[in-house]
């Protein structure tokens, strides 16, 4: 909400009639204010007192939908500058780029390998980005329904040409893939085709002036599902567009820019690229477009954006209950954790790495890991005896020894006291289990 | 609608300190670097000055690192031996404004070589190299507050830049940087309070604030960067804001984190889904210094020098091409 209580009150008719349910007109101002009822709750409003009060509530900026109805790719609706204040909404969607001119089952093979499985979570790219090179209606239109049958994801199409972008639609009837771009010189005509068809539409300028004009043309026309792209390529241009873009949204709720803004990586370089992405992902972009395409270029990029977009205010936990990696027996060996997601999968993936079956205990410590965990005092020798009882780690193996985190050799004596079982002291890093498993446990 | 630029009106400034210290100065510098002197976000030109642009620093240890990925040896096989070689190789073949020297031999449970040794390792890397030098202890409290102390007397009036000075252990190295004349890294575990409490603790035994350096702490990218990101974020809000025990410049030991990862090191058959670990490996440590970058970091300490390369071109593109 941008209007305080007495803000709102002065809007309303202050007559005090008691229809919306409450005694006076500033006790709903009030209420109005701490988003406990809406506006429309009073029959009185003025049409004016009534359009201010909904661009207030509206979302500083709106959630767009690219792809198909049932499996859209969902960007914008972020409230926040900054993550350290409330975890933003809607990862930013990541578009590889290919143009119509490339080898395009090449491309294909290559974008299918951008899912990967870490720490127990799944990071994919989000689209493809076509780009028409070839200046050739059909071309494009052929290598757009290639990728749509293939690619698996939805589509970003690149062409300021009207008629280019008109020939390759109707065969992707549903697929509403993200029209690229309107310009102040194409927007009527662009604007109509992505109305047409349902498609969302990225609006392009070349400053920030042009683009809150050119925005606020294509909104009345009646189009609204739209991304911000200010035209600007250089890294440093960008990211001040970027900003300015996000503040106007979310601190000055200014209209033109109420919506999803998007960045262009320009470096010729693939590894450039990525590390260009990184300050747009860190600073605005609901969506980027780049050109990078191997694995090992595209995984760091969408690490940084799990991290990023992760709740800062509560750590991703699992439940502190013991877990068999492999076909476990009474003799396999158990390793203690904690049960910070990171932590718990990053140790659950080298113990299954070892191929010697196991049991893994992740200890509660409110999702911390081990050295934060240890720091604070909650992997302690109590806590970990108490995560043996509550698993029945007894009646489970048929042994009393357990392997300690390596950063936590400290912690041996008082753990051999707290539970009676012998502590071995495993490696500091997690990629040491399968050499440490292999010496201890075959 | 003409659109108005949104720019925030800040109070303050970040601290300008200065590394190094020339002949005239009192040291044997050829030159010294400024950090810090921000009066504005990161890289938001149009909001304030930003006078200088972060600086890259890159590791060398006094001891052949056993640990370090085979990815290393085509750059710094031949100098791992000589910390003077490895200095000069990261100065005038890669491009480092800083030397970052980690006296990891010290470590008791490494080779627990003497003060007076470290000492000379340390007398040796000023003389191959003319920037302004890092210089950390092998990490364990007791042992360095023999070693530090005798590495700022033995290169007094150089204006190293030291660390680290902890919350529990502050004094004996705070003591030694006003004698000898350095400049200190407080090292706070990601949390603002402590961040902000030791730099009251230091600058109240009288080293002036333009002689800190902070290290809020970070983490390697996908092993908690996030946390550190958002605590510079913090310290740099706060130091615009005019809090002038969060205003000091902030250093990041980025390469130390990135290169124990496993997503950095593992050779491509381990991890087929990840990718080749040549770029992998480089990229690790670059995004974890970009994103840092975004979020205020002055001093990027790294390892590899293709990152280096790489955060060299991402900090010129973002000052604008001035600068370099
Ligand atoms: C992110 C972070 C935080 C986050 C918490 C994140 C979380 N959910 O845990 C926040 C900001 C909240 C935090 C707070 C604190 N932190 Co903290 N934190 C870190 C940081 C930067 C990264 C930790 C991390 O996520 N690592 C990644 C995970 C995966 O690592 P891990 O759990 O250790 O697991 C690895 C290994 O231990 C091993 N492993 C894990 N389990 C097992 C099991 C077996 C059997 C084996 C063999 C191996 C193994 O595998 C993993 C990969 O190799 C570290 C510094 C650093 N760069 O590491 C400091 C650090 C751990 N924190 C520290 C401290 C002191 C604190 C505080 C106590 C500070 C304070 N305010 O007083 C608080 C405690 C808060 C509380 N009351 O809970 C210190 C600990 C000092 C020490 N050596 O004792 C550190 C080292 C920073 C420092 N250098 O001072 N912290
Ligand atoms: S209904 Fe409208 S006019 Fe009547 S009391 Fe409520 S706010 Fe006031």
């Amino acid at each position: 909400m941008g209007l305080t209580g007495l803000e709102i009150y002065k809007l309303l008719p202050k007559t005090n009639t008691g229809d919306c349910g409450f005694p006076t007109c500033l006790a709903f101002a009030m209420a109005v204010a701490a988003g406990k009822i809406n506006q429309e709750k009073c029959p009185h409003l003025s049409p004016e007192a009534r359009e201010t009060l909904e661009a207030a509530a509206a979302p500083p900026m709106r959630l767009v939908r690219i792809g198909p109805e049932q499996t859209p790719v969902l960007v914008g609706n972020e409230t926040e500058l900054f993550r350290h204040d409330k975890r933003f909404n809607n990862q930013c969607a990541i578009a590889v780029e290919v143009a119509d001119t490339e080898d395009m089952p090449a491309f294909l093979q290559d974008f299918s390998a951008l899912t990967f499985e870490r720490v127990g979570q799944r990071y994919s790219v989000d689209l493809a980005a076509l780009r028409c090179t070839s200046g050739d209606a059909g071309r494009f239109r052929e290598a757009a329904v290639l990728l749509r049958n293939s690619a698996g994801k939805p589509l970003v199409l690149i062409s300021e040409d009207v008629s280019i972008m008109a020939a390759a639609l109707p065969v992707l009837v549903g697929d509403r893939p993200l029209l690229c771009a309107a310009t102040p010189q194409n927007y009527r005509d662009m604007t109509e085709l992505a109305q047409k068809n349902g498609c969302p539409l990225v609006v392009r300028a070349k400053s920030l002036t042009e683009l809150s004009d050119l925005t606020e043309k294509i909104v009345r026309l009646g189009h609204r599902e739209l991304l911000l792209d200010s035209g600007s390529r250089e890294t440093a241009a960008v990211l001040a567009d970027l900003t300015q873009l996000r503040r106007a949204a979310v601190r000055k709720r200014y209209q033109p820019f109420a919506y999803p803004a998007m960045a262009f990586a320009s470096a010729t370089e693939p590894l450039a690229e990525i590390v260009q992405s990184i300050v747009f992902l860190s600073k605005y972009a609901s969506l980027i477009v780049l050109k990078a395409r191997q694995p090992a270029q595209v995984l760091p990029l969408l690490t940084w954006r799990a991290n990023l977009y992760s709740d800062p205010q509560k750590p991703i936990q699992v439940e502190p209950k013991v877990v068999a990696v492999g076909a476990v027996s009474p003799a396999s060996p158990v390793y203690v954790t904690t049960n910070f997601s990171l932590t718990f999968f990053i140790v659950e993936s080298e113990v299954a790495n070892s191929k010697i079956p196991a049991y893994i205990l992740p200890v509660n410590t409110e999702g911390t890991s081990v050295l934060t965990s240890w720091a604070a005092g909650k992997l302690t020798g109590a806590a970990i005896y108490k995560a043996l009882q509550e698993n029945g780690l007894e009646s489970r193996v048929n042994h009393k020894t357990l392997v300690l985190p390596g950063y936590v050799a400290v912690l041996s004596g008082s753990t051999q006291e707290a539970t009676g079982w012998k502590v071995l002291v495993g490696p500091r890093e997690a990629s040491g289990i399968a050499k440490f498993a292999r010496e201890n446990f075959r | 609608m003409v659109f108005m630029p949104i720019v925030e009106k800040y109070r303050s400034k970040v601290q300008e300190v200065v590394l190094g210290a020339t002949r005239a100065q009192g040291g044997t510098r050829d030159f010294t670097v400024t950090v810090g002197g921000e009066a504005a976000l990161p890289f938001l030109h149009y909001e304030g000055q930003i006078p200088h642009r972060p600086l890259i620093g890159m590791e060398i240890w006094d001891t052949a690192p056993a640990d370090w990925p085979a990815c290393f040896a085509p750059y710094f096989a031949d100098s791992f031996r000589d910390p003077a070689v490895w200095a000069q190789r990261c100065v005038s073949g890669y491009g480092a404004d800083l030397v970052v020297l980690h006296l990891k031999s010290a470590d008791p449970d490494l080779l627990d070589t003497s003060p007076e040794h470290c000492a000379a390792v340390v007398s040796k890397v000023l003389n191959a190299v003319g920037c302004p030098l890092v210089v950390l202890g092998c990490g364990k409290p007791e042992k360095d507050n023999l070693v530090l102390p005798a590495v700022a007397e033995a290169a007094a009036g150089e204006n190293l830049l030291l660390g680290l000075a902890e919350q529990n252990n502050y004094k004996s190295l705070t003591a030694a940087a006003i004698v000898y004349k350095h400049t200190l890294i407080a090292q706070s575990p990601i949390d603002i309070n402590i961040c902000k409490q030791l730099n009251i603790l230091i600058t109240e035994m009288n080293l002036p604030a333009g002689r800190i350096v902070i290290d809020p702490t970070t983490a390697a990218l996908g092993y908690g960067l996030e946390y550190g990101y958002s605590i510079m974020e913090r310290v740099r809000i706060g130091a615009l804001q005019g809090d002038a025990m969060l205003s000091m410049p902030m250093i990041g030991n980025i390469g130390a984190e990135v290169w124990r990862t496993r997503e950095a090191t593992a050779p491509a058959e381990e991890n087929p889904g990840w990718g080749e670990q040549h770029d992998r490996g480089i990229l690790w440590e670059a995004t974890t210094a970009a994103a840092l970058l975004q979020a205020g970091l002055d001093i990027v300490v790294l390892r590899h020098p293709e990152a280096v390369r790489l955060i060299r071109q991402n900090i010129t593109e973002l000052m604008g091409g001035r600068g370099v």
